[in-house]
Protein backbone atom coordinates (compact mmCIF):
# COMPACT_ATOMS: atom_id res chain seq x y z
CA UNK A 1 0.00 0.00 0.00
CA UNK A 2 1.31 3.19 -0.73
CA UNK A 3 0.85 6.23 1.46
CA UNK A 4 -2.41 7.40 1.14
CA UNK A 5 -2.30 11.39 -0.33
CA UNK A 6 -4.62 13.57 1.89
CA UNK A 7 -5.28 17.62 1.46
CA UNK A 8 -6.71 19.97 3.86
CA UNK A 9 -9.57 22.43 2.75
CA UNK A 10 -6.84 25.62 3.02
CA UNK A 11 -9.87 28.42 2.71
CA UNK A 12 -9.68 29.41 6.21
CA UNK A 13 -9.20 27.96 9.33
CA UNK A 14 -6.66 25.63 11.15
CA UNK A 15 -5.15 24.19 8.46
CA UNK A 16 -1.22 24.43 9.49
CA UNK A 17 -2.23 22.03 12.64
CA UNK A 18 -4.31 19.12 10.61
CA UNK A 19 -1.46 19.11 8.07
CA UNK A 20 1.32 18.31 11.10
CA UNK A 21 -1.08 16.01 12.25
CA UNK A 22 -1.41 13.96 9.11
CA UNK A 23 2.20 14.04 8.59
CA UNK A 24 2.96 12.84 11.84
CA UNK A 25 -0.01 9.87 11.14
CA UNK A 26 1.75 9.03 7.57
CA UNK A 27 0.04 11.23 5.19
CA UNK A 28 1.52 13.24 2.02
CA UNK A 29 -0.51 16.59 2.67
CA UNK A 30 -1.02 18.64 0.25
CA UNK A 31 -3.71 21.71 0.63
CA UNK A 32 -6.76 22.36 -1.41
CA UNK A 33 -8.32 26.18 -2.15
CA UNK A 34 -9.26 25.12 -5.96
CA UNK A 35 -11.43 22.43 -7.51
CA UNK A 36 -8.52 21.06 -9.29
CA UNK A 37 -6.38 20.19 -6.31
CA UNK A 38 -8.74 17.45 -5.38
CA UNK A 39 -7.52 15.59 -8.23
CA UNK A 40 -6.08 12.09 -6.91
CA UNK A 41 -6.73 12.40 -2.94
CA UNK A 42 -7.23 9.44 -1.46
CA UNK A 43 -8.49 11.73 1.26
CA UNK A 44 -9.94 15.55 2.36
CA UNK A 45 -9.34 17.02 5.76
CA UNK A 46 -12.46 20.36 6.25
CA UNK A 47 -11.23 21.48 9.14
CA UNK A 48 -12.09 24.05 11.93
CA UNK A 49 -12.71 27.65 11.15
CA UNK A 50 -15.92 29.57 10.18
CA UNK A 51 -18.54 27.66 8.30
CA UNK A 52 -19.47 31.10 6.44
CA UNK A 53 -16.45 32.28 5.84
CA UNK A 54 -15.70 28.64 4.27
CA UNK A 55 -19.34 28.88 2.17
CA UNK A 56 -18.56 32.07 0.73
CA UNK A 57 -14.77 31.39 -0.51
CA UNK A 58 -16.04 27.72 -1.94
CA UNK A 59 -18.72 29.38 -3.77
CA UNK A 60 -17.38 31.28 -6.62
CA UNK A 61 -15.36 28.09 -8.13
CA UNK A 62 -18.30 25.70 -6.97
CA UNK A 63 -15.74 24.27 -4.66
CA UNK A 64 -18.22 22.09 -1.71
CA UNK A 65 -19.65 20.60 -5.46
CA UNK A 66 -16.37 19.24 -6.75
CA UNK A 67 -15.73 17.89 -3.16
CA UNK A 68 -19.48 16.08 -2.94
CA UNK A 69 -18.21 14.73 -6.99
CA UNK A 70 -14.83 13.72 -5.36
CA UNK A 71 -16.05 11.58 -2.37
CA UNK A 72 -19.33 10.09 -4.43
CA UNK A 73 -16.26 8.56 -6.58
CA UNK A 74 -14.01 7.24 -3.49
CA UNK A 75 -12.68 10.29 -1.23
CA UNK A 76 -12.73 9.92 2.65
CA UNK A 77 -13.77 12.99 4.02
CA UNK A 78 -13.09 14.26 7.88
CA UNK A 79 -14.84 17.26 8.97
CA UNK A 80 -14.09 18.79 12.48
CA UNK A 81 -16.23 21.64 13.79
CA UNK A 82 -16.96 23.97 11.29
CA UNK A 83 -15.87 20.66 9.00
CA UNK A 84 -18.85 18.48 10.26
CA UNK A 85 -21.14 21.57 10.33
CA UNK A 86 -20.52 21.69 6.38
CA UNK A 87 -20.87 17.92 5.75
CA UNK A 88 -24.22 17.65 7.58
CA UNK A 89 -27.19 17.04 6.04
CA UNK A 90 -29.27 19.13 8.41
CA UNK A 91 -28.27 22.46 10.39
CA UNK A 92 -30.40 24.11 12.97
CA UNK A 93 -29.91 27.80 13.21
CA UNK A 94 -28.55 28.17 9.76
CA UNK A 95 -29.38 31.45 8.43
CA UNK A 96 -26.02 32.82 8.05
CA UNK A 97 -25.48 29.57 5.65
CA UNK A 98 -28.52 30.21 3.63
CA UNK A 99 -27.93 30.14 0.00
CA UNK A 100 -25.20 28.62 0.07
CA UNK A 101 -23.61 25.61 -1.22
CA UNK A 102 -22.50 23.08 1.42
CA UNK A 103 -20.76 19.18 1.20
CA UNK A 104 -23.17 17.04 3.01
CA UNK A 105 -23.31 13.50 2.93
CA UNK A 106 -23.32 12.89 6.99
CA UNK A 107 -26.72 11.78 7.66
CA UNK A 108 -27.09 14.46 11.50
CA UNK A 109 -28.65 17.19 12.39
CA UNK A 110 -26.33 19.70 13.46
CA UNK A 111 -26.42 22.91 15.76
CA UNK A 112 -24.20 25.51 15.47
CA UNK A 113 -22.88 26.90 18.98
CA UNK A 114 -24.67 24.33 20.34
CA UNK A 115 -22.92 25.34 23.71
CA UNK A 116 -22.83 29.13 23.59
CA UNK A 117 -19.79 31.86 23.25
CA UNK A 118 -16.61 31.18 24.14
CA UNK A 119 -16.93 31.43 27.74
CA UNK A 120 -18.82 28.00 27.14
CA UNK A 121 -15.80 26.22 25.88
CA UNK A 122 -14.21 23.46 27.73
CA UNK A 123 -11.99 20.08 27.32
CA UNK A 124 -13.28 17.19 27.99
CA UNK A 125 -11.69 13.23 27.93
CA UNK A 126 -13.14 11.31 25.73
CA UNK A 127 -13.80 7.51 26.24
CA UNK A 128 -12.72 6.38 22.32
CA UNK A 129 -12.56 2.52 22.46
CA UNK A 130 -13.68 1.81 19.11
CA UNK A 131 -10.41 2.90 17.57
CA UNK A 132 -7.45 1.41 15.92
CA UNK A 133 -4.89 0.35 18.93
CA UNK A 134 -7.19 0.30 21.20
CA UNK A 135 -5.41 2.40 23.33
CA UNK A 136 -7.76 2.83 26.86
CA UNK A 137 -6.16 6.41 27.12
CA UNK A 138 -8.53 8.97 27.13
CA UNK A 139 -8.41 11.22 24.32
CA UNK A 140 -8.07 14.88 25.20
CA UNK A 141 -10.65 16.59 23.46
CA UNK A 142 -10.44 20.54 22.62
CA UNK A 143 -14.33 21.82 22.30
CA UNK A 144 -14.17 25.77 20.94
CA UNK A 145 -17.93 27.41 20.02
CA UNK A 146 -18.34 23.62 19.15
CA UNK A 147 -21.55 22.22 17.16
CA UNK A 148 -23.99 19.97 18.82
CA UNK A 149 -24.80 17.22 16.69
CA UNK A 150 -29.03 16.88 17.66
CA UNK A 151 -29.60 13.91 15.86
CA UNK A 152 -28.23 10.78 13.98
CA UNK A 153 -29.33 9.10 11.11
CA UNK A 154 -29.16 4.93 11.22
CA UNK A 155 -26.44 4.51 9.15
CA UNK A 156 -24.32 6.57 11.60
CA UNK A 157 -22.02 4.94 13.62
CA UNK A 158 -20.90 6.99 17.12
CA UNK A 159 -17.23 6.74 17.91
CA UNK A 160 -17.08 9.26 21.19
CA UNK A 161 -19.80 10.93 23.00
CA UNK A 162 -19.70 13.73 25.38
CA UNK A 163 -21.98 13.51 28.57
CA UNK A 164 -24.29 11.00 26.43
CA UNK A 165 -24.19 13.35 23.40
CA UNK A 166 -22.02 11.96 20.11
CA UNK A 167 -19.05 14.20 19.68
CA UNK A 168 -17.24 12.05 17.04
CA UNK A 169 -19.14 10.01 14.62
CA UNK A 170 -18.53 7.43 11.28
CA UNK A 171 -20.63 6.84 8.28
CA UNK A 172 -18.94 4.88 5.83
CA UNK A 173 -16.16 7.32 4.02
CA UNK A 174 -16.93 10.15 6.45
CA UNK A 175 -15.72 11.17 9.97
CA UNK A 176 -16.67 13.75 11.60
CA UNK A 177 -16.04 15.30 15.00
CA UNK A 178 -17.07 18.40 16.88
CA UNK A 179 -14.04 19.53 18.68
CA UNK A 180 -10.27 19.83 17.64
CA UNK A 181 -8.33 16.84 17.44
CA UNK A 182 -5.80 18.42 15.75
CA UNK A 183 -5.08 20.92 18.68
CA UNK A 184 -3.55 18.28 20.72
CA UNK A 185 -0.37 16.11 20.44
CA UNK A 186 -2.89 12.85 20.24
CA UNK A 187 -2.91 11.55 16.90
CA UNK A 188 -5.44 8.62 17.05
CA UNK A 189 -8.22 10.39 14.89
CA UNK A 190 -5.45 11.29 12.06
CA UNK A 191 -3.90 7.93 12.22
CA UNK A 192 -7.69 6.61 12.04
CA UNK A 193 -8.72 8.97 8.94
CA UNK A 194 -5.38 7.92 7.34
CA UNK A 195 -6.30 4.00 7.23
CA UNK A 196 -10.06 4.99 6.06
CA UNK A 197 -8.24 6.87 3.46
CA UNK A 198 -5.80 4.11 2.06
CA UNK A 199 -9.13 1.70 2.40
CA UNK A 200 -10.50 4.00 -0.70
CA UNK A 201 -7.58 4.09 -2.35
CA UNK A 202 -8.18 2.89 -5.88
CA UNK A 203 -4.51 1.93 -7.90
CA UNK B 1 -10.31 22.59 34.20
CA UNK B 2 -6.92 21.86 33.49
CA UNK B 3 -5.90 22.90 29.90
CA UNK B 4 -1.76 23.36 30.18
CA UNK B 5 -0.91 20.26 29.93
CA UNK B 6 -2.86 19.65 26.62
CA UNK B 7 -1.61 22.53 24.37
CA UNK B 8 1.07 22.39 22.45
CA UNK B 9 1.25 26.12 21.56
CA UNK B 10 0.23 27.57 24.88
CA UNK B 11 3.16 25.84 27.05
CA UNK B 12 4.73 28.35 28.71
CA UNK B 13 1.91 30.72 28.52
CA UNK B 14 -0.77 31.80 31.12
CA UNK B 15 -3.44 31.06 27.73
CA UNK B 16 -4.99 27.76 27.86
CA UNK B 17 -5.59 25.53 24.75
CA UNK B 18 -9.62 26.43 24.36
CA UNK B 19 -8.46 29.92 24.07
CA UNK B 20 -5.21 29.88 21.92
CA UNK B 21 -7.37 27.75 20.12
CA UNK B 22 -9.90 30.25 19.33
CA UNK B 23 -7.55 32.02 17.59
CA UNK B 24 -6.10 29.26 15.87
CA UNK B 25 -9.81 28.63 13.91
CA UNK B 26 -9.67 32.51 12.95
CA UNK B 27 -6.36 32.07 10.88
CA UNK B 28 -6.67 32.83 7.07
CA UNK B 29 -9.61 34.90 7.91
CA UNK B 30 -10.15 38.91 8.32
CA UNK B 31 -11.99 40.12 11.42
CA UNK B 32 -13.71 43.74 10.51
CA UNK B 33 -13.95 46.80 12.97
CA UNK B 34 -18.29 47.18 12.62
CA UNK B 35 -20.10 50.51 15.16
CA UNK B 36 -23.93 49.17 14.23
CA UNK B 37 -25.83 46.24 13.99
CA UNK B 38 -26.17 46.42 10.38
CA UNK B 39 -22.71 46.63 9.78
CA UNK B 40 -21.94 43.53 11.47
CA UNK B 41 -24.46 41.73 9.00
CA UNK B 42 -22.62 43.33 6.26
CA UNK B 43 -19.34 41.47 7.67
CA UNK B 44 -20.39 38.32 8.28
CA UNK B 45 -22.21 38.09 4.84
CA UNK B 46 -18.98 39.18 3.05
CA UNK B 47 -17.40 36.46 4.77
CA UNK B 48 -15.68 38.11 8.12
CA UNK B 49 -14.71 35.30 10.82
CA UNK B 50 -15.21 37.69 12.99
CA UNK B 51 -16.01 41.00 13.89
CA UNK B 52 -15.36 43.88 16.64
CA UNK B 53 -18.16 45.68 17.55
CA UNK B 54 -17.00 49.65 18.75
CA UNK B 55 -18.40 52.72 18.79
CA UNK B 56 -16.34 54.67 16.15
CA UNK B 57 -13.83 53.11 14.25
CA UNK B 58 -10.13 54.25 14.50
CA UNK B 59 -10.46 57.14 11.97
CA UNK B 60 -13.74 58.60 13.67
CA UNK B 61 -11.92 58.05 17.05
CA UNK B 62 -8.89 60.47 15.37
CA UNK B 63 -11.24 62.70 14.24
CA UNK B 64 -13.35 63.33 16.88
CA UNK B 65 -10.49 63.30 19.77
CA UNK B 66 -11.33 63.17 23.41
CA UNK B 67 -11.27 59.97 25.80
CA UNK B 68 -12.07 56.79 23.66
CA UNK B 69 -13.80 54.19 26.22
CA UNK B 70 -15.11 50.73 25.61
CA UNK B 71 -18.57 51.30 23.58
CA UNK B 72 -22.29 50.60 25.47
CA UNK B 73 -23.11 47.04 26.32
CA UNK B 74 -26.15 47.44 24.18
CA UNK B 75 -24.64 48.19 21.11
CA UNK B 76 -22.19 45.12 21.99
CA UNK B 77 -25.06 42.70 22.89
CA UNK B 78 -26.78 43.50 19.59
CA UNK B 79 -23.93 42.75 17.80
CA UNK B 80 -23.52 39.31 19.55
CA UNK B 81 -27.61 39.02 18.54
CA UNK B 82 -26.49 39.91 15.16
CA UNK B 83 -24.28 37.30 13.93
CA UNK B 84 -23.36 34.07 14.14
CA UNK B 85 -19.82 34.57 13.78
CA UNK B 86 -17.24 35.22 16.87
CA UNK B 87 -17.61 39.04 18.30
CA UNK B 88 -14.54 40.94 19.91
CA UNK B 89 -14.71 44.40 21.64
CA UNK B 90 -12.03 46.62 23.01
CA UNK B 91 -10.96 47.77 26.73
CA UNK B 92 -9.09 50.39 27.28
CA UNK B 93 -5.30 49.36 28.08
CA UNK B 94 -5.19 48.46 32.29
CA UNK B 95 -8.90 49.11 32.45
CA UNK B 96 -9.68 45.42 33.97
CA UNK B 97 -13.32 46.27 35.04
CA UNK B 98 -14.18 47.20 31.24
CA UNK B 99 -12.88 43.83 30.77
CA UNK B 100 -14.58 42.35 33.50
CA UNK B 101 -18.02 44.07 31.93
CA UNK B 102 -16.97 41.82 28.51
CA UNK B 103 -16.35 39.22 29.69
CA UNK B 104 -19.69 39.40 31.97
CA UNK B 105 -21.45 40.11 28.18
CA UNK B 106 -20.48 37.05 26.90
CA UNK B 107 -18.06 38.34 23.81
CA UNK B 108 -15.86 35.96 22.32
CA UNK B 109 -12.53 37.90 22.54
CA UNK B 110 -11.44 41.02 24.46
CA UNK B 111 -9.16 43.45 22.77
CA UNK B 112 -6.90 45.15 24.93
CA UNK B 113 -6.61 47.64 22.89
CA UNK B 114 -3.94 50.80 22.16
CA UNK B 115 -7.00 52.30 19.88
CA UNK B 116 -8.91 53.58 23.10
CA UNK B 117 -7.36 55.89 26.29
CA UNK B 118 -5.21 54.04 27.76
CA UNK B 119 -6.16 53.91 31.57
CA UNK B 120 -2.89 52.54 32.95
CA UNK B 121 0.40 54.23 31.56
CA UNK B 122 2.42 51.57 33.99
CA UNK B 123 0.67 48.21 33.74
CA UNK B 124 -1.58 45.85 31.48
CA UNK B 125 -4.74 44.43 32.27
CA UNK B 126 -3.86 40.86 34.44
CA UNK B 127 -5.68 38.47 31.38
CA UNK B 128 -4.84 35.11 33.47
CA UNK B 129 -7.26 36.33 35.91
CA UNK B 130 -9.88 35.91 32.59
CA UNK B 131 -11.30 33.06 31.60
CA UNK B 132 -12.57 34.76 28.51
CA UNK B 133 -9.76 34.92 25.84
CA UNK B 134 -7.68 38.10 25.21
CA UNK B 135 -5.59 39.68 22.42
CA UNK B 136 -3.18 42.36 22.32
CA UNK B 137 -1.24 44.61 20.13
CA UNK B 138 2.59 44.80 19.65
CA UNK B 139 4.99 46.49 17.95
CA UNK B 140 8.13 44.41 18.08
CA UNK B 141 8.71 40.51 19.89
CA UNK B 142 9.42 41.80 23.54
CA UNK B 143 6.02 44.20 23.71
CA UNK B 144 4.48 40.19 21.88
CA UNK B 145 5.62 37.96 25.01
CA UNK B 146 4.85 40.38 27.87
CA UNK B 147 1.40 40.49 26.70
CA UNK B 148 1.40 36.57 26.06
CA UNK B 149 3.03 36.42 29.44
CA UNK B 150 0.08 38.74 31.11
CA UNK B 151 -1.92 36.14 29.75
CA UNK B 152 -3.11 37.25 26.27
CA UNK B 153 -3.77 33.92 23.61
CA UNK B 154 -3.56 36.29 20.37
CA UNK B 155 -1.16 38.46 19.16
CA UNK B 156 -1.69 41.34 16.70
CA UNK B 157 0.89 43.77 15.52
CA UNK B 158 -0.52 46.72 16.14
CA UNK B 159 0.12 49.49 12.70
CA UNK B 160 -1.36 52.80 12.71
CA UNK B 161 -4.82 52.04 13.14
CA UNK B 162 -7.24 54.65 11.74
CA UNK B 163 -4.68 55.82 8.67
CA UNK B 164 -5.26 53.76 5.87
CA UNK B 165 -1.52 53.66 5.71
CA UNK B 166 0.06 50.43 5.92
CA UNK B 167 3.33 51.51 6.57
CA UNK B 168 3.64 50.70 10.28
CA UNK B 169 1.92 47.43 10.05
CA UNK B 170 4.61 46.57 7.35
CA UNK B 171 7.35 47.69 10.16
CA UNK B 172 6.03 46.27 12.71
CA UNK B 173 5.70 42.28 11.44
CA UNK B 174 9.46 42.62 9.99
CA UNK B 175 10.46 43.41 13.34
CA UNK B 176 8.74 40.71 14.84
CA UNK B 177 9.55 38.39 12.38
CA UNK B 178 13.31 39.79 12.21
CA UNK B 179 13.53 39.53 16.00
CA UNK B 180 12.60 35.73 15.79
CA UNK B 181 14.55 35.04 13.23
CA UNK B 182 17.69 36.23 15.18
CA UNK B 183 16.21 34.21 18.79
CA UNK B 184 16.48 30.97 16.55
CA UNK B 185 20.09 31.91 15.22
CA UNK B 186 21.59 32.67 18.77
CA UNK B 187 23.60 30.34 20.83
CA UNK B 188 21.51 28.92 24.16
CA UNK B 189 24.01 30.62 26.41
CA UNK B 190 23.07 33.48 24.73
CA UNK B 191 19.49 33.70 25.22
CA UNK B 192 20.03 34.58 28.79
CA UNK B 193 20.74 38.42 27.58
CA UNK B 194 18.49 38.48 24.80
CA UNK B 195 15.41 37.67 27.59
CA UNK B 196 17.01 40.43 29.43
CA UNK B 197 16.82 42.68 26.11
CA UNK B 198 13.75 41.71 25.08
CA UNK B 199 12.54 42.25 29.36
CA UNK B 200 10.71 38.87 28.68
CA UNK B 201 10.61 35.68 30.66
CA UNK B 202 13.78 33.53 29.84
CA UNK B 203 11.53 30.44 29.43
CA UNK B 204 9.45 32.28 26.98
CA UNK B 205 12.44 33.34 24.65
CA UNK B 206 13.93 29.61 24.84
CA UNK B 207 11.12 29.02 23.49
CA UNK B 208 10.41 30.95 20.84
CA UNK B 209 14.62 30.55 19.49
CA UNK B 210 13.13 26.32 19.67
CA UNK B 211 9.79 26.67 17.74
CA UNK B 212 11.02 29.82 15.59
CA UNK B 213 7.29 30.86 15.82
CA UNK B 214 5.35 33.04 18.45
CA UNK B 215 2.93 30.12 20.59
CA UNK B 216 -0.59 32.09 19.97
CA UNK B 217 -1.57 33.35 16.47
CA UNK B 218 0.03 36.58 14.65
CA UNK B 219 -2.48 39.18 13.24
CA UNK B 220 -2.03 41.89 11.37
CA UNK B 221 -3.60 45.36 12.00
CA UNK B 222 -3.61 48.96 11.64
CA UNK B 223 -4.07 50.49 8.31
CA UNK B 224 -4.81 47.59 5.74
CA UNK B 225 -7.33 49.08 3.13
CA UNK B 226 -6.88 47.49 0.45
CA UNK B 227 -7.16 43.61 -0.98
CA UNK B 228 -3.92 43.91 -2.15
CA UNK B 229 -2.33 44.99 2.19
CA UNK B 230 -4.14 42.27 2.68
CA UNK B 231 -2.35 40.26 0.72
CA UNK B 232 0.90 41.60 1.30
CA UNK B 233 0.23 40.65 4.84
CA UNK B 234 -0.58 37.38 4.28
CA UNK B 235 2.69 36.36 1.94
CA UNK B 236 4.74 38.47 4.78
CA UNK B 237 3.72 35.42 7.38
CA UNK B 238 0.55 37.09 9.32
CA UNK B 239 -2.04 34.24 10.18
CA UNK B 240 -5.08 36.76 8.95
CA UNK B 241 -6.01 40.28 9.10
CA UNK B 242 -7.75 42.96 11.12
CA UNK B 243 -9.53 45.75 9.11
CA UNK B 244 -10.48 48.76 10.84
CA UNK B 245 -11.48 51.54 9.60
CA UNK B 246 -10.75 50.59 5.90
CA UNK B 247 -14.25 48.87 5.47
CA UNK B 248 -16.99 51.40 6.44
CA UNK B 249 -14.88 54.18 5.53
CA UNK B 250 -15.23 53.70 2.03
CA UNK B 251 -17.20 54.01 -0.84
CA UNK B 252 -18.24 50.33 -0.97
CA UNK B 253 -18.18 48.56 2.23
CA UNK B 254 -19.95 45.10 1.15
CA UNK B 255 -18.03 44.75 -1.59
CA UNK B 256 -14.82 45.82 -0.36
CA UNK B 257 -15.12 43.65 2.75
CA UNK B 258 -15.85 40.67 0.38
CA UNK B 259 -12.38 41.67 -2.20
CA UNK B 260 -10.50 41.60 0.86
CA UNK B 261 -11.51 38.15 2.33
CA UNK B 262 -10.79 36.42 -1.02
CA UNK B 263 -7.32 38.13 -0.81
CA UNK B 264 -6.46 37.13 2.34
CA UNK B 265 -7.29 33.48 1.07
CA UNK B 266 -5.60 33.33 -2.28
CA UNK B 267 -3.12 36.00 -0.77
CA UNK B 268 -0.21 33.93 -3.05
CA UNK B 269 -2.44 34.14 -6.39
CA UNK B 270 -2.10 37.61 -8.41
CA UNK B 271 -4.86 36.80 -10.70
CA UNK B 272 -7.10 36.49 -7.67
CA UNK B 273 -5.62 39.43 -5.65
CA UNK B 274 -5.67 41.44 -9.07
CA UNK B 275 -9.33 40.85 -9.70
CA UNK B 276 -10.67 41.49 -6.22
CA UNK B 277 -9.34 44.40 -6.49
CA UNK B 278 -11.92 45.61 -9.68
CA UNK B 279 -14.10 48.28 -9.30
CA UNK B 280 -14.18 48.52 -5.86
CA UNK B 281 -14.85 52.52 -6.06
CA UNK B 282 -13.47 54.49 -3.00
CA UNK B 283 -10.56 53.54 -0.42
CA UNK B 284 -10.75 55.62 2.38
CA UNK B 285 -9.12 58.61 2.01
CA UNK B 286 -5.96 58.01 4.70
CA UNK B 287 -3.54 59.92 6.39
CA UNK B 288 -0.06 59.57 5.76
CA UNK B 289 1.67 58.57 9.21
CA UNK B 290 4.43 60.29 8.70
CA UNK B 291 2.12 63.25 9.03
CA UNK B 292 0.94 62.48 12.68
CA UNK B 293 2.41 64.68 15.03
CA UNK B 294 4.07 61.81 17.77
CA UNK B 295 1.37 62.37 20.37
CA UNK B 296 -1.32 61.04 17.49
CA UNK B 297 0.60 57.68 17.46
CA UNK B 298 -1.42 55.16 19.14
CA UNK B 299 0.83 52.48 18.35
CA UNK B 300 2.86 54.08 20.66
CA UNK B 301 0.45 53.34 23.69
CA UNK B 302 1.16 50.19 25.45
CA UNK B 303 4.37 49.34 27.73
Amino acid sequence: MSTPRIGVLALQGAVAEHARALRAAGAEVSTVRRPSELQGLDGLIVPGGESTTMARLAAPVRLMESIRERHAEGMAMFGTCAGMILMADQILDAEALNGFERIGGLDVVVRRNGYGSQLESFIGPLQVPGLPGDDPTPLEAVFIRAPVIESLGVDVEVIASWQDRPVAVRQGRILAASFHPELTPDHRLHQYFVEISAEQTVS
Amino acid sequence: MTTESTSHTAAATGATAVNTGLAQMLKGGVIMDVVTREQARIAEDAGAVAVMALERVPADIRATGGVARMSDPDLITGIIDEVSIPVMAKARIGHFVEAQILEHLKVDYIDESEVLSPADFTHHIDKSKFKVPFVCGATNLGEALRRITEGASMIRSKGEAGTGDVSEAMKHIRTINGEIARLTSLAEDELYLAAKELQAPYALVKQIAREGRLPVVLFVAGGVATPADAAMMMQMGADGVFVGSGIFKSGNPAERAAAIVKATTYYDDAGVVAEASKGLGEAMVGINVADLPAPHRLAERGW
